[in-house]
């Protein structure tokens, strides 16, 4: 059993969303446009964000680039290990990726697993042009040779501490938080 | 969510829960086929067998394609090409399979309880691919896959099975599905080839086609098993296809949205004809494709894991 205690809000609504709005804007500019350019959400909260992104985006820049949704569970590493089988969602990326510049999309990045199963996932599909990461929050202890290429914010954790990103979409209001993970 | 138990050997110790779960991971199995690259990594590591004692086309290639597309390692064994012949019992062969490393057994076997035998011997997690008359829980997975799939929902619709009732574990099996999900399920045939008091399992008994085809939502049409019906069940073949085989005129008297359903393989022109075989309203080849992705999901949902915390069957 896990207790948690001790919040701490690392960022509020309105900090999302400039967050989110400069790293639209950061995207777009990296790419030098919205040219073969496409965004592809990691379940669960990948998904909110890539739609959100998209939604800047085509504010921005007038054109609405296409969305994939991506469940990474069949790709993990440690089905073997864990005791319960993780429910399997559906991947929906109704387009073709090969010579897409593709920009992944996760709320945090931590060691780097989610993102190594992602992108075995990804060349199933077809042979992008370029794969780029996005996340919301990283917040360092990598375990894999994994980088990122537009952060929203690097958060200082220790490994016994949970960070969790709410969403409005999913969880009813956005906010990312740290928990001490008590064991 | 895992299956809790070992083994699955039938439908009719599957709760609701756990028949919903298998449905939706097919579902996102199913989009796998769409795919450039139409294989996940999943089950890398694992040794999937084939053990079947009789005759299959559909069944033992559609788990040996399930278990590819999740990358186990798969074995076939029938009965006809192995030691079966120099008379090594059932128990010894899938006891061999279990040395060699095998993580589940997928066994199909013409008497009824023979799997559910196999599983209380084996430490290997054992899946039932047809046992006898008893059970043949894959089939009905798949039939419940595409009446959700084409209808969007399987709670309160009339579902009717036409045939030899008797003899099937498809019919059996169906009908536990069936009840588990809310619907009402019908069955029709000559009286000879309805079990006696089958309308303790849940269902409608019916001996005119007619009167039970009355607001039906799918009818599924089951294969007359000839090979059995040389004690004289019915009259005559012909008597049969008068009554209960399924042609252009008998399909004018239901909606045109009804599904028609056939678990195969199918005596054309006996139970079922080609233009009904063929026609728009049969997703029978549908059935065929979501066989592969109800038994992806289900070799996931099983094979994984730890055997040793599973409950006991």
């Amino acid at each position: 059993m896990t207790l948690n205690s001790e919040k701490r809000t690392v960022l509020k609504a309105e900090g999302i969303q400039r967050i989110l709005r400069r790293m639209a804007h950061e995207i777009i500019e990296n790419n030098e446009g919205t040219e073969q350019l496409v965004l592809i959400g990691i379940r669960t909260r990948g998904v909110p964000l890539a739609r959100r992104l998209i939604a800047m985006i085509k504010e921005f820049e007038g054109t609405e680039v296409p969305l994939g949704i991506l469940d990474i569970t069949l790709y993990r590493d440690d089905l073997s290990t864990i005791g319960e089988q993780p429910v399997v969602h559906k991947t929906e990326i109704p387009f073709d990726i090969t010579g897409k510049k593709v920009i992944l999309i996760d709320d945090v990045i931590y060691t780097g697993r989610t993102v190594r199963s992602a992108l075995d996932a990804l060349v199933d599909f077809g042979r992008p042009d370029k794969i780029k990461l996005a996340v919301l929050i990283d917040r360092g202890h990598r375990e894999l040779p994994i980088r990122t290429d537009f952060v929203g914010k690097k958060v200082s954790t220790s490994q016994n501490e949970l960070i969790t990103v709410f969403l409005e979409e999913t969880d009813g209001e956005d906010k990312v938080f740290i928990e001490e993970n008590n064991y | 969510m895992s299956i809790k138990r070992k083994d699955f050997l039938g439908l009719y110790n599957t709760d609701r829960e756990e028949i919903v779960s298998i449905l939706n991971t097919a579902e996102s199995m199913k989009e796998i086929f769409t795919r450039t690259v139409k294989k996940v990594p999943t089950l890398r590591g694992k040794t999937i067998v084939n053990l079947f004692f009789e005759p299959s086309t559909r069944t033992k290639s559609s788990f040996s394609l399930a278990a590819k597309r999740l990358s186990a390692d798969v074995m076939s064994v029938s009965k006809k090409m192995s030691s079966v012949q120099k008379g090594e019992s059932l128990l010894d062969t899938a006891k061999t399979m279990e040395a060699m490393g095998a993580d589940v057994v997928v066994v199909r076997h013409g008497s009824p309880g023979a799997v559910e035998f196999l599983a209380e011997q084996l430490s290997a997690r054992v899946l039932n691919a047809g046992d006898g008359a008893h059970a043949h829980p894959t089939q009905a997975l798949l039939d419940l896959y595409t009446i959700k799939e084409n209808l969007g929902q399987i709670e309160g619709l009339k579902i009717l099975i036409v045939g030899d009732i008797t003899h099937s574990r498809v019919a059996r099996s169906n009908i536990w599905g069936l009840n588990h999900l809310g619907a009402e399920v019908r069955v029709v045939g000559p009286n000879t080839l309805l079990p006696v008091e089958i309308e303790k399992m849940g269902v409608e008994k019916y001996t005119d086609l007619d009167q039970a085809l009355s607001d039906v939502d799918v009818i599924n049409i089951l294969r007359i098993q000839l090979e059995r019906q040389k004690s004289g069940l019915f009259p005559s073949i012909n008597e049969y296809i008068k009554f209960y085989g399924f042609h252009e005129e008998r399909l004018m008297q239901v909606d045109d949205e009804v599904l028609i359903m056939h678990p195969g393989p199918m005596n054309r022109g006996i139970e079922i004809d080609s233009e009904v075989a063929d026609g728009k309203q049969s997703v029978i080849t549908e059935q065929v494709t979501n066989g592969v992705a109800v038994r992806m999901a289900l070799l996931y949902l099983l094979a994984g894991g730890n055997p040793e915390d599973a409950e006991i069957t």
